[in-house]
């Protein structure tokens, strides 16, 4: 399952939905706001996303990852909204009979959900500037 | 010339100023109309690392508008 949400993370409830008698390995990932990027103080992170396209394109991963991989289950969790510094941004968590598959599956659902996931990420920078990453078109102010 | 209705996103949307507008234009696909906006809004972000759908669906660049699409624009995505 993939969820956009605006809700808090809660890692350990959402590793609790992985557990199946079958599973021998879980692995987690979690993505926090740090509080630099490229070399700018990053004081608090807003994320926006296209909720209904965002929840279809990451289904479509997660269900490549059950396909490609040998796991008992997988899900994901993107906040949006504005995050302190620390907060948890995003959560993918993935359980297995073997570690193998799981760290597989794991770093395959997080790196496809950066790259193919409508979300956005906007910087609020020390410096009262703001910055939306990975876009060339600049915003005033 | 067709009318349809752009959609805009994150950075798009900041620098255009608007979320949405009615646009009548003669861009036969998704490709040209984002030419012709980027030209008149600055978006600087190559089309190759944006996305477009249309009626809510992902769509290919190159598919064909219809009058009444609903285009949107997405910039490049930053996840994680």
């Amino acid at each position: 399952m993939f969820k956009i949400t605006s809700a808090v993370i809660d890692p350990a409830a959402r590793k609790r939905e992985l557990e199946q008698s079958a599973a021998g390995a879980c692995v987690t990932f979690e993505g926090w706001v740090r509080n630099h990027n490229e070399g700018e103080a990053v004081q608090a992170l807003e994320y926006e996303a296209h909720q209904a396209i965002a929840e279809k394109e990451g289904a479509r991963i997660v269900a490549e990852a059950i396909e490609r991989f040998a796991i008992t289950a997988v899900h994901c969790e993107h906040r949006v909204g504005k995050l302190a510094i620390g907060d948890c941004a995003v959560w993918v968590g993935v359980s297995a009979a073997h570690r193998g598959a799981a760290f597989d599956a794991c770093r395959y659902v997080i790196d496809e959900t950066k790259a193919r996931v409508p979300i956005w990420k906007k910087e609020h920078y020390a410096s009262g500037t703001t910055g939306w990453v990975n876009c060339a078109t600049k915003v005033a102010g | 010339m067709i009318e349809v209705t752009a959609r805009y996103f994150a950075a798009f949307r900041e620098r255009a100023g608007r979320d949405t507008e009615r646009v009548h234009t003669q861009a036969r696909t998704a490709a040209d109309l984002y030419g012709e906006l980027a030209r008149r809004h600055g978006f600087a972000d190559s089309m190759t690392r944006c996305k477009v759908a249309i009626n809510d669906e992902l769509a290919d660049w190159n598919v064909a508008l219809t009058a009444g699409d609903e285009v949107l624009f997405f910039p490049p995505v930053a996840g994680g």
